[in-house]
């Protein structure tokens, strides 16, 4: 029987065929379009660190003046200045607790023959690699000692230790950084999370990668150059050690609720403490977000994606509503046809079933389609200059869950014009003719 | 030819027409909004910076030797720049519009006072502006006694002492509405600056969406990191040579520092547009391909209703409509669905534009958009629907007389 209505299909399918070729590549369209969208936004809301992510949280607390007028910005700035992060990282009140900042600086190979190049880093404090649980090819990281010895002390990436010493062990060499030299006491297994999370959110967020990590600290008595925002609301003294310039991010782990409440407490009572000194002047009100929602609240996801999603949503929403409406006339146009096969015996639910498989026709042929066409678009969205480029693939889950949500929401296209044909009263159409 | 039997025709086919008329609104509810980020998108595109853009050049060098002094390494450097054949001014800059490296100062009108709105201080050498070919309306130049360093080791305390200062336009009329900013007192830093002089223009180093795009300060201060930009303006047809020549000049001076970014404006500006530019060819063939698809549905139910009564056709043939009267039924039922996807549409169109402003930052949609939406679509229903009206129009009389 489906045997058949299968035949039935293409042979009513083949008697307009522009009009079907017409349908199965708007569908296509449409599918190809939200496809490649869904696929980038999917792979950009990935969990930077799967199976940590849940105990790691933000905390925002804001030190900037009660009556603020600058323009508003497009992310918001929760950074925090020197003294907070320094009371944070040493009151330690949270599992791990890290402060960091991003800085470009220029390395000097150990061949004098090779130029120094510039390499992005970040400087951290001791708990920032067992929080972020980081794989180590070789040595480790530092020690809270380390970190108030002002040690000069790096960790590597493997790329930037495979391009300074090759395959030999880098373990005890030393790299020149800017104009100092430090002793490589560990080596990352390549580790690149996307986005960076534990950076400062900006456009720049996927892609990029830090190449090594030294103590924040000893960064700071160096006076090495910071990149990233440095918001100041006063002035006066050393902006960066200064309790009126934020620029500093902070990351705790927390691995149960009730010890993340205990931390909101404490962030609490130490801004009505300070508000005691004078500072802090905005109502109390500090944040904690978690990894994930950080993510989120930061937009990671530039606007402009999320805008092209909606685009493609909509334009398969407009492309289902034509092919509803092509089914439809098609279908009735037919009432004459199904009214002789009701008239000689044939159930509704055969009739349902016979229009059905024929809109699922489309639907498979549109799905395929759809699916070619996504993989052209993410081909194309590989082509863009943007870090999240590369990450446009589409794994099989993906591909199998993109064909089932194309076929199921063309074969739903098809069921209400297939309901509306078989519920035509045989007796009034014969009439008519 | 009037409208009542194509009304009470549409009324036995209510579903299939209101599907196209759900169709035709949320095309037009797209489509405008998309036309006007299209428009929108464009004019950043284009929007002009105040610099002389085909003349730039520009390249980024970084001194490794940490005891060097920056003001006098500059003055070196710029003197080699200057000398490459074809140069026709040099300077040292802090800042650039597009290349997003931004330090913005509350500007007050008093000590102490409120930031009025905070603007990008651009600084450089003296020939910053010759260099950069910004138009000075009204004013003067800097004075050679008005430079000072910009004290980048003490938290660019330059800022305190500096007392002259050159505004944009536009931010000489948000600072001082309806007046003549020539001669204003300005508080960046902690002392009084004056303005000695106005510029047309001067584009920001990150864009942004308002009048604030222009608010800029140009300082008489000396950049002194050992991170710096050398720009070089020369002609056109020049840039790539002089761009070769400024590195090979640079790394003969001296060979401890780190060149970056060698480009021409031209590029910096492609490259800071570059997603502007990937949305607008996104829009474009979104709104052309819901135009297509729109299409498609008119002509092809148009198509299975001409099918559909192909006998009744014939029945009004046989009783005297001319080819004309077909013709015109089938124009006129698609200028009737079309219409009022077209007003349900601009309703849409203006629901999804509130969204867009809530969560874009989108301005409203002006009602230009939703007029030029309706033509278009209007225009595009007659057209798919011709082929279709055409075949029932020759549709002959007789089939009147067959059965179906």
């Amino acid at each position: 029987m489906f045997g058949y209505y299968f035949w039935l299909a293409i042979h009513g399918l083949k008697r307009n065929r522009i009009i079907t070729t017409l349908m199965i590549l708007a569908i296509g369209l449409g599918i190809g379009a939200s496809m490649t969208m869904i696929t980038v936004l999917h792979v950009m809301s990935g969990d930077p660190l799967p199976g940590r992510s849940q105990h790691l949280y933000v905390p925002v607390i804001d030190a900037k003046p009660a009556h603020e007028n600058l323009p508003k910005r497009a992310t918001p700035d929760d950074d925090l200045t020197w003294p907070d992060a320094m009371y944070l990282l040493h009151a330690a009140r949270a599992e791990r607790q890290a402060a960091m900042a991003a800085g470009p600086l220029p390395v000097h190979p150990e061949n004098a023959a090779q130029h120094p190049f510039f390499e992005r880093g970040h400087y951290v404090t001791a708990d920032f690699f067992p929080m972020f649980d980081t794989p180590f090819l070789a040595g480790r990281g530092w020690t809270h000692d380390d970190d108030e010895a002002h040690a000069r002390v790096v960790v590597l990436n493997a790329t930037l230790s495979q391009k300074l010493f090759g395959s030999a062990p880098a373990i005890g060499r030393s790299v020149r950084l800017k104009n100092v030299d430090f002793r490589v006491i560990g080596v990352l297994d390549h580790w690149q999370p996307q986005p960076t999370f534990y950076a400062s959110i900006d456009e720049r967020s996927f892609g990029r990668t830090d190449q090594f990590f030294l103590p924040l600290q000893t960064a700071m008595e160096l006076k090495f150059d910071v990149d990233g925002q440095l918001s100041c609301w006063s002035s006066g003294g050393d902006a960066r050690s200064s309790d009126h310039c934020s620029w500093l991010q902070f990351w705790v782990q927390l691995s149960n609720p009730a010890s993340v409440q205990t931390y909101r407490d404490f962030l609490a009572d130490y801004w009505r403490e300070q508000q005691a000194h004078g500072r802090f002047p905005r109502p109390v009100d500090p944040r904690l977000y978690a990894l994930m929602d950080w993510l989120s609240y930061q937009h990671v996801i530039p606007d402009d994606l999320r805008l092209q999603l909606w685009l493609a949503l909509g334009f398969l929403g407009v492309c289902t509503v034509n092919i509803v409406g092509l089914l439809l006339a098609k279908f009735l146009r037919r009432s004459g046809e199904l009214s002789v096969r009701r008239a000689l015996g044939a159930r509704r639910r055969d009739l349902f079933l016979q229009l059905g498989v024929e809109a699922a026709v489309i639907g498979v042929a549109g799905g395929v389609l759809g699916v070619l066409l996504a993989e052209l678009g993410l081909w194309s969205v590989r082509q863009r200059p943007d870090g999240y480029a590369q990450l446009a693939q589409m794994d099989p889950a993906m591909l199998a869950g993109t064909f089932a949500l194309a076929v199921s929401s063309s074969v739903l296209a098809g069921l209400l014009p297939a309901w509306r044909a078989c519920n035509i009263t045989p007796a009034l159409q014969l009439k008519t003719q | 030819m009037s409208l009542p039997p194509v009304i009470a025709s549409l009324s036995r086919h209510k579903l299939t027409a209101l599907l196209l008329v759900l169709q035709v609104s949320l095309t037009c509810a797209i489509v405008c909004n998309v036309a006007f980020m299209i428009i929108h998108r464009s004019e950043q595109l284009h929007q002009p910076s105040g610099v002389a853009e085909d003349e730039l050049v520009m390249i980024e060098s970084s001194d490794l030797d940490q005891n060097a002094q920056p003001l006098v390494r500059h003055t070196t450097d710029l003197a080699a720049l200057r000398a490459i054949p074809g140069v026709t001014s040099v300077a040292a800059i802090d800042a650039l519009p597009f290349n997003r490296n931004d330090w913005s100062n509350g500007i007050a009108l008093s000590k102490d006072g409120t930031a009025i709105t905070s603007a990008t201080a651009f600084n450089g050498t003296q020939d910053e502006l010759a260099t950069l070919g910004l138009h000075l309306i009204e004013g003067r130049h800097f004075l050679p006694d008005e430079y000072i360093p910009l004290d980048s080791a003490h938290d660019w305390a330059g800022i305190d002492h500096v007392s002259a200062a050159i505004v944009t336009r536009a931010l000489g009329q948000k600072l001082f509405p309806g007046q003549d900013p020539l001669g204003k007192t300005i508080y960046a830093g902690d002392g009084p600056t004056r303005i000695v002089g106005v510029v047309d223009r001067l584009t920001r180093p990150h864009t942004h969406e308002d009048d604030s795009n222009d608010y800029a300060t140009l300082f008489p201060m000396l950049p002194d990191t050992n991170e710096i930009i050398y720009v070089l303006r020369t002609a056109p047809q020049e840039r790539e040579r002089v761009l070769k020549q400024a590195a090979s000049v640079l790394n003969r001076l001296d060979e401890n520092r780190i060149l970056q970014h060698a480009q021409t404006f031209t590029q910096l500006r492609a490259q800071y547009f570059q997603h502007n530019r990937t949305m607008i060819s996104l829009l474009v063939a979104a709104a052309l391909g819901l135009f297509a698809v729109t299409a498609i549905g008119i002509g092809g139910l148009a198509n299975f209703w001409v099918q559909q009564r192909r006998r009744s056709i014939g029945v009004r043939r046989a009783l005297g409509a001319t080819r004309t009267d077909i013709l015109r039924y089938f124009q006129g039922e698609n200028l009737l669905i079309v219409s009022a996807g077209i007003v349900v549409g601009a309703v849409l169109a203006y629901a999804l534009n509130l969204a867009l402003m809530e969560y874009y930052e989108q301005a409203r949609l002006p009602p230009a958009y939703p007029l030029a939406c309706a033509l278009s679509l209007w225009l595009l229903g007659q057209l798919a629907v011709l082929g279709p009206a055409l075949r029932a129009a020759a549709v002959p009389p007789v089939i009147a007389t067959r059965s179906a």
